[in-house]
């Protein structure tokens, strides 16, 4: 049968490599081209859902040829579902991205988008650690032309600082792979979690590979680079890349910590710890810049630096329900700073600027916008009922049972400190000034409202499906010391 | 699933889909509006009597889903939430026709009455949640939907009363989190079981449980405006008065003191909450309140400034009457969960008709206004006197079970606290009623509106009477078997005897 | 101290000599030909360590992924060549902000 067919994993990943050409080509049905390739790959990510769900752990071969030289691909829950959120994230962004480029932006913005696509799709379902660094390096190349799509100092020059940091990432990985196959003669990740020892080498790999993803992550301290980039990057852009492409580096350290580093009790322990630190600092400095921020796209991006910190406070608990947790935080923070990303633009279409302190009577303009605004932050802040409040949950239980609650704590204080900021936008929003009345006859297109409160609401309908997901999350083990 | 299991949550869905509905409705579409808001509420009121009927002849209501490993969504009709739900429904519809009346020609009906709904699905939710886990979530729901309606008016104090109410609340949530999160760690689950599930749960770490308590209590000390975590409630008396009285007694109040009433009934235990030593600091800690929420009121001209401080004292009767830890004592405190509820509604939608209709916002101008306005000072007067707790009115009837359950229980001491809280009580009352109904006029009122050939409009003028009158009817027929008295005895006894 | 081992040394070398320039200093094309360097130097690392077993022939596969590195490094070196001009046209120097004097 059609569905059963194995190459639907190829699929995802070619199809919109396709379009993207495609776009290029025929300028002139762009938009049309660029959404029947997004509802494409959303169907076969539907189909490849059902198998995985259905069936169990998916591999594929590339061309039939099998490790060391050939590709292999591997599809487990965790897979399967960063997949699922790529995918309904990616059709959100089409949608809303058909309605906000209308100029010659349009024809530059989808061969670029569909391409980033593909190498997200790619990387999620990769099982070797050199074609992640392949897939990682096309998503950087991709986002960084991305951000440079606004034009204009702020934007070029925050791309090129981006493009500096990512490639810097990039090659401390490599360094770190190259050490890897040179010890234990392969890159297939199945096999280096046999053969891998802690020597003094391997500290060195660990080193090296874990700093290049924590840059390409924008873990505090080295997040100098996102605030710039994702704020003056187009609207569309900054959502994808707050949600997925930061996710991309972190999915490929988590894999690698979990699966490749052979780490013992001691050392998962302290290097544990580091990263949990790391992350709470980045959860304090975050929550703290953006509760300082004028503009609203800033404050969403420093937002996302302090979310950030959330991922990693798992590292040091070292239990399932860590894992389970921070997955469930990648699933609702990527659908509920989409719509806040949306929601921003919106604004920013419909007034004109995004200064917070002007938000006068937005509540009225735009409810919809504001309505949706108002559920991320519910789900950022992690109130029930949500995503986030479902990942906050495991977490704190996490940490109380593994016996270090002062992570709890500190999740605790970053919610509160989310709550200040999200209420500090919606404060300004409901205020009813009739100073200056200035009507705002810049009407913005359906489509994009509804986009908008639709990610927001999918944000809390995931408060309400977390068995479902956890059962997903079960597929392959994947959180298991070795993958089955 | 048979019809059985749908029922509680369809009370919680209803206001949730009008809210919705609401939302969408344009602003001049005032007939749909004011037909959908009291249509759904005098449905709501049937389901409930549906419910009551059906629970006396042994229907068990209950809607269950998984929500987390190992945590269910729980809602359950028992004695207990049905007393709540009961009271909400009915004051929800009575709050619904006076506020249609305030906010007569109002902007932004639609934006105020939809998440009027919405407070009132999250109240729904907070009585009947049938464990702690899906007690906090309709808590924290209640906590946003309640802040649109408090910044309602937009003017930048309003925003002010806004931050410093949610700094309050999302905070409290916080403690409550994590006392549901620790508890739910050490114990493996969070169902409400009547005589509380910790008392069968064998545990070396009462130390552990006690820090539990004490997050839960601080959590759920916030809404129920406890000494000292009750500052958000004179702030948020910015809010229109439709909201205040919601706030005050129906919704937020309610349920952070009924909060207190499941985690020590129905968590705890009342004789476990007794061995962890827990339930003298927390009649101390009320206490404290009664007397200085009380004293506070004293020294207030505005008229819902003095009302607010009032209510701050008043529900401390309740968690007093729960920590007696005495069965006559925890009847008073439940019993007044209801009399205060209907006692203080009277009084705020008096309030609001005196400032809707002539502008009166303090005492100080209240002078005559018995003349102008005798109906609605009857209503008021008849709120006064049973705040002070003179028989046969409704606030007599608690103060009385609450005095006989202190000596019952040996806490002898409380009698000091009834006697001096009723004394002040008539001290920030009785002025009140002297200058309004023997006083002549200043002047002219402040801004006066003339509604039709009655004092004001009827609207506004219906609501506070019944419930008036049902403040004499409680008292005057507390010992009929279906009272709030019979019905409080019922849920006490059930607890009790276990 | 085999060949294949001093060509590995000398491309940690050259690692380390990009890592320097590419913080050190401000000017972007020097940040670029620094990120080149340090991306030679893992090549080289890679490639020396082809020669593991003391075979006739060595590892194919650290050579592929080689060709597929270099493959990238010249993509982003383009695209990185590219938005240095663009700094350069919007901001009239060929240095990041932070790096800008006065």
């Amino acid at each position: 049968m059609l569905i059963d067919s194995p190459h639907w994993i190829i699929i995802i990943i070619l199809l919109p490599i396709l379009g993207s050409v495609v776009c290029f080509l025929w300028r002139e049905h762009i938009v049309k081209l660029a959404l029947a390739t997004a509802v494409g790959t959303v169907t076969s990510v539907g189909v490849l859902s059902w198998q995985v769900i259905t069936n169990g752990v998916q591999r594929y071969e590339l061309g039939a040829w099998s490790a060391p030289l050939g590709i292999e691909l591997y599809l487990d829950g965790l897979s399967l579902l960063m997949l699922l959120v790529t995918a309904i994230v990616g059709f959100a962004i089409s949608i809303y991205a058909s309605a906000y480029f209308k100029d010659d932006k349009t024809n530059i913005f989808w061969p670029l988008w569909l391409f980033l696509w593909s190498a997200l799709n790619a990387l999620f379902v990769s099982s070797d650690i050199f074609n992640l660094f392949v897939t990682l390096e096309i998503i950087g190349l991709s986002a960084v032309a991305l951000v440079a799509l606004s034009g204009g100092a702020n934007a070029i020059t925050a791309a090129m600082r981006y493009l500096l940091v990512s490639l810097l990432g990039s090659m401390l990985y490599l360094m770190g792979v190259a050490l890897l196959y040179h010890s234990y003669g392969t890159v297939d990740m199945v096999l280096l979690s046999l053969r891998t020892e802690m020597t003094p080498t391997m500290w060195l790999i660990m080193g090296l590979m874990t700093t290049g993803l924590l840059l390409k992550t924008a873990l505090f301290p080295l997040h100098f680079w996102l605030p710039p980039a994702h704020s003056s990057a187009p609207v569309p852009v900054s959502a994808v890349l707050s949600a997925l492409v930061v996710k991309a580096s972190f999915y490929i350290l988590w894999r690698l910590w979990i699966v490749v580093f052979p780490l013992a009790d001691h050392a998962q322990a302290n290097l544990g710890f580091i990263l949990g630190l790391l992350g709470s600092l980045a959860i304090v400095w975050g929550g703290f810049q953006a509760l300082r921020q004028t503009r609203l796209k800033l404050l969403i991006a420093y937002s996302t630096v302090m979310q950030i910190g959330y991922l990693f406070l798992a590292f040091p608990l070292a239990n399932v329900m860590g894992w389970k947790a921070t997955l469930y935080f990648i699933l609702a923070h990527a659908v509920a700073k989409t719509a806040m990303f949306m929601a921003a633009g919106n604004i920013l279409i419909h007034r004109g600027h995004d200064r917070i302190a002007d938000f006068y009577s937005m509540a009225q303009y735009l409810p919809l916008t504001i309505s949706a605004f108002a559920l991320s932050g519910i789900s950022l802040m992690g109130l029930p009922p949500s995503g986030g409040f479902i990942a906050k949950w495991l977490l704190l239980e996490a940490s109380i049972v593994s016996g270090q609650w002062w992570w709890g704590l500190v999740l605790i204080v970053g919610g509160l400190l989310t709550g200040a900021y999200v209420f500090k936008v919606l404060g300004y929003a409901f205020i009813q000034e009739d100073s200056s009345n200035e009507p705002y006859p810049i009407g913005i297109s359906k489509r994009m409202e509804w986009m908008a409160l639709g990610m927001a609401l999918l944000a809390i309908v995931l408060g309400f499906i977390a068995p479902f997901i956890l059962r997903i999350m079960d597929i392959g083990s994947p959180f298991a010391e070795v993958l089955s | 699933m048979n019809f059985d299991n749908w029922v509680p949550l369809l009370i919680v869905i209803i206001p949730l889909f009008v809210s919705v509905f609401i939302f969408t409705l344009a602003e001049d579409k005032t007939k749909t509006r004011s037909v959908l808001n009291i249509g759904a509420s005098l449905f709501s009121l049937g389901l409930v009597g549906f419910i009551l009927w059906g629970v006396s002849s042994g229907h068990h209501y209950e809607t269950r889903f998984s929500f987390l490993p190992g945590l269910d969504f729980v809602l359950r009709a028992d004695s207990l939430s049905m007393l709540f739900v009961t009271l909400s429904s009915a004051l929800w519809m009575l709050t619904t026709v006076y506020a249609i009346g305030y906010l007569e020609g109002s902007p932004h009906r639609s934006r105020f009455f939809g998440f009027f709904s919405l407070c009132v699905a999250a109240t729904l939710g907070v009585a009947l949640a049938g464990n702690l886990i899906t007690f906090l979530l309709f808590y924290e729901l209640l906590t946003l939907a309640t802040y649109p309606l408090i910044v309602h008016r937009g003017t930048i104090k309003v925003r002010r009363a806004g931050r410093i109410y949610l700094m309050y609340t999302l905070a409290g949530g916080a403690f409550l989190l994590l006392g549901t999160v620790l508890l739910y760690s050490i114990t493996g689950t969070l169902e409400f079981v009547t005589g509380g599930f910790l008392s069968a749960f064998d545990s070396s770490n009462h130390s552990l449980l006690i820090l539990v308590f004490v997050l839960l209590m601080i959590g759920l000390g916030v809404k129920a405006a406890i000494i000292p975590l009750h500052g958000w409630l004179p702030h948020s008396m910015v809010a229109p008065a439709p909201v205040s009285s919601l706030l005050h007694a129906v919704a937020v109040v309610k349920a952070g003191a009924f909060g207190i009433v499941r985690v020590v009934y129905d968590v705890f235990g009342i004789e476990f909450s007794v061995i962890l030593g827990l339930t003298l600091p927390l009649a101390i800690i009320a206490s404290i309140t009664i007397i200085y929420a009380s004293i506070r009121a004293l020294f207030q001209d505005g008229l819902k400034a003095r009302l607010a401080y009032s209510t701050v004292s008043q529900v401390s009767y309740i968690i007093l009457g729960v920590a007696i830890a005495g069965p006559l004592a925890a009847v008073g405190g439940v019993v007044h969960l209801v009399h205060q509820g209907v006692t203080k509604i009277t009084l705020f939608f008096c309030a609001g008709n005196f400032a809707e209709t002539l502008g009166i916002h303090n005492i100080s101008q209240m002078h005559g206004v018995g003349r102008r306005m005798p109906w609605t000072m009857t209503a008021f007067t008849i709120g006064a006197l049973g705040m002070i707790g003179i028989p046969p009115l409704a606030g007599f009837i608690s103060k009385w079970y609450l005095g006989l359950g202190a000596l019952e229980a040996g806490q002898a001491w409380v009698l000091w606290v009834l006697a001096g809280s009723s004394l002040l009580n008539a001290a920030y009352f009785l002025p009140i009623l002297y200058v309004a109904w023997f006083k002549k006029p200043r002047g002219d009122w402040p801004a006066e509106q003339k509604f039709g050939k009655y004092e004001t409009s009827l609207l506004l003028l219906v609501p506070p009477l019944i419930t008036a009158l049902f403040v004499v009817l409680l008292g005057l027929f507390a010992s009929l078997p279906f009272s709030a008295l019979a019905w409080s005895e019922f849920i006490i006894s059930k607890e009790f005897l276990l | 101290m085999t060949p294949a081992f001093l060509y590995a040394l000398v491309g940690i070398v050259l690692f380390s000599i990009g890592l320097y320039g590419l913080i050190l200093y401000k000017h972007l094309l020097r940040k670029i030909l620094a990120i080149n360097i340090l991306g030679s130097g893992v090549f080289l690392v890679m490639v020396a360590l082809a020669d593991r077993i003391g075979d006739a022939v060595p590892d194919a596969v650290p050579h592929a992924m080689v060709i597929t590195g270099i493959v990238v490094a010249v993509s982003a070196t383009a695209l990185a060549l590219a938005l240095m001009l663009r700094v350069n046209e919007e901001t009239g120097q060929a240095v990041l902000p932070e790096d800008r004097e006065a």
